[in-house]
């Protein structure tokens, strides 16, 4: 007897506890109001990313196409994967002096892990993290970026 | 990490009829198969439907990580260590801050300690929710996997906000933490608890209770406490054999020690007990979290360094708990500043060794139940 009472306690705990199951499920099949899906490709316009969401490397470039760095290859050394590479040139001071300066700024988005470092290197803030993303292309060349605008040439008074 | 088997080596010599016995079958799981979450390669010995020998074959995602942190600089490094355990990504970087800190030894302020755990902890839970969706998933309930993710989705845009990224945040760096926390992060935790709270009882309605989960799980995959600690177990896996192994209160980090949270022990020993510890350990968690979210000192959130680190001369170790065991870092320096050597212990790769002593003797279908209650990380044992 003590058998068939187990089995048939069994039967009836075991359907309980799929009801409790399926009961959670028809919750949700029926409240419309806890989907939280987005529907990406469509709320392209509307999608805001945090300040802080690191997509690529960027130049700060002020209104008069001047940027802050000064090519000293900080980022270059902290960076883990050999992301950066800055060529340097020498510019003639008016008092005639040589002075070192950024020709240009190299960057292979494809090699770059967005960890950040470059940029907490950076001693004048001359760069930072874009929020963008959806970085594919059909050509690989396409991802190595020259990072300084064409003519574009170091704000005054930074050293 | 190829070895020569004994299985592989008979069938080279022989036929493959001639190494085996009577009516036995050797079945390859993987390297491509979805039961084990990565590229994991399973050869599984099978007389009929039990199971007499499985052996795993790694290598398909090695990345020489250890190799290529020989010629990082301390501060370059820890980057890569979120490519191991990518569900705990910040608590592998917790570890390896930990170490490089013990070599330079300097004081973390206050404020950082606080925000490592505090992230450590949201990492813990987000790593837990994802196991819970696809180990429900791995035993055939497929709604649960959605629920997972809904909950997991707050803990990453939580990550995106202060960190700035979602999987590999990398915001752990020797002395602190990379940013201050976001105006919003408070905010959001708070959110987080009320909702989370409710969701977890969610939960165990609807898989814990569960007969068709029960049946699948309970007395399936049993090893005991003596076998736990002679291979190496660590984690929930090993908690759920009695084994008494959370390093944060053995060896407390940070400020573990000053915080109120049970190490959970079940003594069940099988794939329910170790679903039962994680279950609880989000709790904990959860608990953590809410003790810290309005106690964050101010201060600084990162030590003054210099700019390039050196390590004197030395061996260094440190450890901390991962969402999957202890993981430990092993540091070499002979003063440079690059690390002469680094040795990284996964809990992963030493949980995988037992597999084969717990999968002995089951059936073939037990053995998804057991690999997802063992909750591997594929990356994190090859690495």
């Amino acid at each position: 007897m003590g058998f068939i009472r187990k089995y048939i306690t069994d039967v009836f705990s075991a359907v309980k506890s799929l009801l409790k199951g399926m009961k959670l499920t028809g919750y949700y099949f029926t409240h419309h109001k806890e989907i939280i899906t987005q529907q990406y490709p469509d709320n392209k316009d509307t999608l805001v990313l945090p300040e802080r969401f690191r997509g690529e490397v960027v130049m700060i470039h002020d209104e008069n196409n001047e940027h802050a760095c000064t090519g000293c290859t900080a980022c270059e050394l902290a960076c883990p994967n050999a992301t950066i590479k800055i060529i340097t040139k020498f510019d003639i001071t008016p008092e005639g002096k040589k002075k070192k300066a950024l020709d240009t700024f190299v960057y292979h988005l494809e090699l770059c892990t967005m960890c950040n470092l470059c940029i907490e290197a950076c001693p004048t803030s001359a760069i930072k993290m874009a929020q963008t993303f959806e970085h594919s292309v059909f050509d690989r060349s396409q991802l190595t970026k020259k990072l300084n605008n064409p003519g574009s040439k170091i704000r005054e008074g930074i050293e | 990490m190829y070895r020569q088997t004994e299985i592989i080596s008979d069938l080279s010599k022989t036929p493959p009829s001639e190494g085996l016995e009577g009516a036995d079958m050797i079945i390859n799981i993987g390297p491509q198969h979805p039961a084990t979450h990565g590229v994991l390669h399973l050869v599984i010995t099978l007389n009929g439907e039990t199971i007499k020998k499985v052996e795993p074959h790694l290598g398909y995602i090695h990345r020489s990580i250890e190799k290529m942190c020989e010629s990082l600089s301390y501060r370059q490094f820890i980057y890569a260590t979120s490519r191991m355990d990518y569900l705990s990504s910040h608590i592998n970087n917790h570890g390896c801050a930990l170490c490089v800190e013990k070599g330079l030894q300097i004081e973390i302020p206050a404020r950082a300690q606080v925000i490592r755990v505090l992230m450590d902890e949201l990492t813990r839970i987000a790593s837990h929710t994802l196991w819970w969706g696809a180990m429900a998933m791995d035993v055939g309930a497929l709604t649960p996997f959605f629920l997972a993710f809904r909950e997991r989705e707050m803990i990453n845009d939580i990550m995106e906000e202060t960190c700035g990224a979602r999987l590999t945040m990398n915001y752990m760096v020797p002395g602190g933490v990379m940013f201050d926390l976001h105006p919003n992060f408070q905010k959001k935790v708070k959110e987080f608890i009320t909702h989370f709270k409710n969701k977890i009882d969610e939960y165990d309605e609807l898989v814990t209770d569960n007969v068709i989960f029960r049946n699948r799980t309970e007395n399936v995959g049993v090893i005991s406490k003596e076998d736990a600690i002679s291979y190496g177990m660590s984690g929930p896996s090993a908690r759920a054999s009695g084994v008494q192994c959370d390093i944060r209160k053995l060896y407390p980090y940070e400020i573990y020690n000053q915080l109120q949270f049970e190490e959970i022990i079940e003594t069940g020993c099988d794939s329910f007990a170790r679903y039962l510890v994680r279950m609880k350990e989000m709790r904990q968690s959860l608990s953590i979290v809410e003790q810290l979210i309005d106690n964050i000192p101010d201060g600084e959130f990162q030590a003054k360094t210099k700019a390039v680190l050196k390590l004197p001369k030395g061996e260094f170790y440190s450890r901390v708990e991962t969402a999957r065991g202890e993981f430990g870092v092993y540091i070499v320096s002979e003063g440079g500043t690059t690390p002469y050597r680094i040795k990284f212990r996964s809990p992963g790769f030493s949980n995988l060794s037992s597999l084969d002593h717990i999968a002995r003797g089951s059936k073939i279908g037990d053995l998804v139940a057991i690999m997802g209650t063992l909750d591997f990380v594929i990356p994190d044992i090859d690495r």
